[in-house]
């Protein structure tokens, strides 16, 4: 039996509200909110988050790591080595990008379902957009991870049981590299693709599994062309009610991620013996016929999504825009730090990416902040920075920067966990390390 | 194994100091040949005189050749030295040890910083290739753990806390006030301080060095040979440092109310140099008030206050220049200024005014004529990691 043994997603604590843009932009944005990441995250970060959280608690040796996103920090550099490195996976183990686009996170998926089983699948993106255009206010950023197994150690959760594809080249969405948005075709024609391709594949899924469309359970239809998932949803024979929601209300469609998210979401709701297709649109489509288990009732999500979905904090809409560059504001009148040392960086690998000392991992602990600070001189790529002496549960101590928080929230005694950020780019390198961030879920 | 001390054994002659300013005007170069020029003058001897030179500076120069280039030394030793804000004290150290040695019959110790070069404010480390996971905080962030960590302990309340704080910086102040070389001359109340916005911590840049440029420069020879400089020589009591190791900050034992690196140098200084109650023997003290939370810790890791009661000895104007025991009766880094590599050399020119009756009647220390014995302290780096420079010179 091969099937997922554990999940895991991560939303940015950030939202932006949609309607904040029209005033600044001039049109645009709209109801509900977008997750919005972090100035010190980016794909690869939240990948970590997702995965993480994918792994803890699941007792599955790790044997491979796909990491899917159509935001890479890096190209010709691998991402998924600082994800491997994150999680202090065993060097035996390898890492993968899947690059590029959503469907990306399907390729990475398959591979996973056809290849060793104990395979960490995370998909993760960073959408941007022009201001006021329909990909700002429809994106998100978000990562999700399934953790694929055989059942031989940890039990699977839900059985993959059919599979189905179909492709055909035509030309509904591009974005050159660089760009912060998409250019798109006439919205009518995509649709005309798009929905016989999702019938078509939809079918041999389920013509797989031999399942009737009217027994499926949940069915998730994920893409970047949302007229087409709905017409698809439609047209796919489930009832309406058991079409998943897409989210889009408060968290956004996180592309690469949203296939995985949309999953999570709905195994999140599931219960043993039912049937979830997930169903994903683009350049074709592709679908998953999962078959939910009996220990799907005892597994604990170590990061529900609904919980995630109640725990965020505002953003502005000015604040997110100097985040992801979009408007340049003055920079701290400080020196930018030097890019780190590949070499110094190489011989630390343990700290810098694990958080591990001799003593133990200071990644998976928890800590209270003992004191702390507000510098406004210092330079940061959003300041303030708020940095905290934290002392971790098992007696280290850390003296450490915190994100996720607004500078007058901090509090001596407040509880946190570590979360792996970028702290800063310089030539062109993402300074990756750990940070604190108050601890807001009960997990 | 044991810390012996040269006590007695070494003399400063002569010395001289630039006013700590924003010189836009001037180079290092500038201000280390009008240092130079003074204390060669005040011990009476030339370049040429001068067997071996030791140059303090933590970012204005890389080698011996920073020093012997402006000053066109002839085939003379020049070893620069560097140890974070303890730099100046550091080339004194390492000059008296070599005519201490008998090495050298005479020996300069020069510390010099241009900073208002790099094109930013405040002070800017030079980078070390390193693995990208160092703190990025400011110096006034970290010593800004102080001031809570230190309330909390001794239950000072969070408003009195900062009228003692601000209390530090106005006494400075006005110290620097009267003092020509100082960088701020202007009086500050406590209110007008306690008025002003935090920028890292509770601290305002009222509670942080003022950031200049200087330089300041000592003559020593063998204390034997001291009379055939001056009348008035500083005879070196005690010259301390201790490097830490930087535990304080894994440590969870710490608590950001004291530093260990200075109490470790201050007992081994007063072992040197003989003192048992530095309180009541010292004449005066200079100590590195980077911020004013600093000076007040130091208070206490000194030896001056015991654990707790600084905070109380500060609002009853203990340190004040007419108090029991003057500190920073210069204006300190607060108000004097802080080029990085001159600061442990200015400290010391202040003892040598002071001591030797030259510091002006407006500025004179309150137990000048009764005591004889001025402490230089002077630290680099953070609570948890630094280093600390405790020297005591006296004229008996």
């Amino acid at each position: 039996m091969r099937g997922i043994v554990g999940w895991g997603v991560h939303l940015p604590h950030r939202r932006l509200d949609r309607s904040q843009i029209a005033a600044v932009a001039g049109g645009g944005g709209g109801k509900g909110t977008r997750t919005v990441a972090s100035y010190d995250e980016d794909s690869t970060t939240m990948a970590v988050a997702a995965a993480r959280a994918a792994l803890r608690g699941v007792d599955e040796p790790v044997r491979g790591l796909w990491l899917a996103t159509t935001s890479p920090p890096y190209v010709d550099k691998s991402n998924a080595t600082a994800v491997h490195a994150a999680l202090r996976l065993d060097r035996s183990v390898p890492a993968f990008d899947a690059a590029g686009s959503v469907r990306s996170t399907v390729g990475a998926l398959f591979a996973a379902i056809a290849g060793r089983c104990g395979v960490v699948v995370a998909a993760s993106d960073v959408r941007v957009g022009r201001p006021g255009g329909p990909d700002e206010s429809a994106g998100a950023d978000a990562a999700a991870a399934v953790l694929l197994g055989d059942g031989d150690h940890a039990p699977v959760l839900a059985e993959v049981v059919g599979v189905g594809s179909a492709t055909e080249e035509f030309l509904d969405r591009w974005r050159v590299p660089g760009d912060p948005a998409s250019r798109v075709w006439e919205e009518r024609f995509g649709e005309t693709k798009y929905v016989p391709l999702g019938l078509e594949a939809l079918k041999v899924a389920l013509g797989q599994a031999a399942v009737e469309a009217d027994a499926v359970d949940a069915l998730v239809i994920a893409g970047l062309h949302e007229r087409a998932c709905s017409s698809v949803a439609t047209k796919s024979g489930v009832a309406t009610e058991r079409i998943v929601d897409r989210l889009a209300a408060t968290v956004g469609n996180p592309g690469a991620a949203q296939p995985l998210l949309l999953l999570a979401a709905a195994l999140e709701k599931a219960k043993p013996g039912q049937t979830i297709v997930l169903l994903v649109l683009s350049d074709g489509a592709d679908a998953v016929v999962l078959r939910t288990t009996d220990a799907l009732a005892s597994y604990q999500p170590a990061s529900p999504v609904e919980s995630q979905i109640a725990t965020g904090s505002p953003v502005s809409y000015g604040r997110y825009l100097a985040w992801r560059g979009m408007l340049p504001v003055e920079p701290p009148r400080r020196p930018e730090p030097a890019r780190p040392s590949a070499s110094a960086a190489g011989r630390s690998g343990d700290w810098k990416f694990g958080l591990s000392t001799a003593q133990g991992v200071l990644a998976e602990q928890r800590g209270t902040v003992t004191t702390f600070t507000v510098d406004k001189l210092a330079y940061s790529p959003s300041p303030p920075v708020v940095f905290a002496v934290v002392d971790f549960d098992d007696g280290e101590r850390l003296p450490v920067e915190v994100t996720d928080v607004d500078a007058d929230e901090v509090q001596i005694g407040m509880r946190v966990e570590m979360t792996f950020r970028r702290l800063f780019t310089a030539d062109g390198i993402a300074n990756y390390f750990w940070k604190a961030r108050p601890l807001r879920e009960d997990r | 194994m044991a810390s012996h001390g040269i006590r007695d054994r070494v003399a400063i002659v002569g010395m001289g100091c630039t006013r700590f300013a924003e010189h836009f005007d001037k180079s290092a170069d500038d201000l280390m040949r009008e240092a130079t020029t003074e204390a060669f003058a005040g011990a009476g001897v030339t370049k040429d005189d001068v067997d071996a030179y030791w140059l303090g500076t933590a970012q204005s120069g890389m080698s011996g050749i920073t020093l012997a280039r402006p000053l066109q030394l002839e085939g003379k030793p020049v070893t620069r030295v560097e140890n974070y804000c303890a730099t100046g004290s550091e080339a004194l150290r390492q000059a008296a040890y070599a005519v201490a040695s008998g090495a050298y019959d005479v020996a300069m110790a020069v510390g010099v910083e241009k900073v208002k070069d790099s094109g930013y404010q405040g002070l800017n480390a030079f980078p070390i290739p390193n693995d990208g996971t160092q703190r990025s905080l400011t110096a006034a962030a970290m010593f800004s753990m102080v001031a809570p960590a230190y309330a909390k302990r001794y239950g000072v309340p969070e408003d009195e806390m900062r009228t003692v704080l601000a209390r530090i910086a106005s006494k400075n102040h006005a110290n620097g006030a009267r003092n020509p070389k100082a960088q701020f001359r202007r009086e500050m109340s406590v209110e007008q301080i306690c008025g002003m916005p935090a920028v890292a911590g509770g601290l305002s840049v009222f509670d942080c060095a003022g950031v200049a440029d200087g330089s300041a420069a000592a003559v020593v020879v063998r204390a034997e040979d001291a009379h055939r400089h001056t009348d008035k020589p500083l005879l070196i009591k005690a010259l301390s440092f201790v490097a830490g190791n930087g535990s304080g900050l894994e440590d969870p034992g710490y608590d950001y109310t004291y530093f260990p690196e200075v109490a470790a140098s201050a007992a081994d200084a007063y072992a040197q140099a003989g003192i048992t109650d530095p309180r009541a023997e010292l004449a005066m003290a200079e100590v590195h008030d980077c911020f004013t939370t600093t000076e007040l810790v130091l208070m206490e890791d000194l030896g001056f206050s015991a654990r707790g009661t600084a905070w109380k000895e500060v609002l009853a104007g203990t340190f004040d220049r007419d108090g029991e025991l003057p500190v920073n009766p210069d204006g300190g880094l607060k108000s004097f200024g802080h080029p990085v590599g001159a600061s442990g050399l200015r400290m010391l020119y202040e003892a040598w005014l002071q001591l030797r009756g030259e510091a002006p009647e407006e500025r004179r220390i309150s137990t000048f004529g009764q005591r004889s014995l001025a402490l230089t302290h002077n630290l680099g780096g953070y609570p948890g990691e630094m280093v600390s420079f405790v020297g005591i010179v006296g004229t008996d």
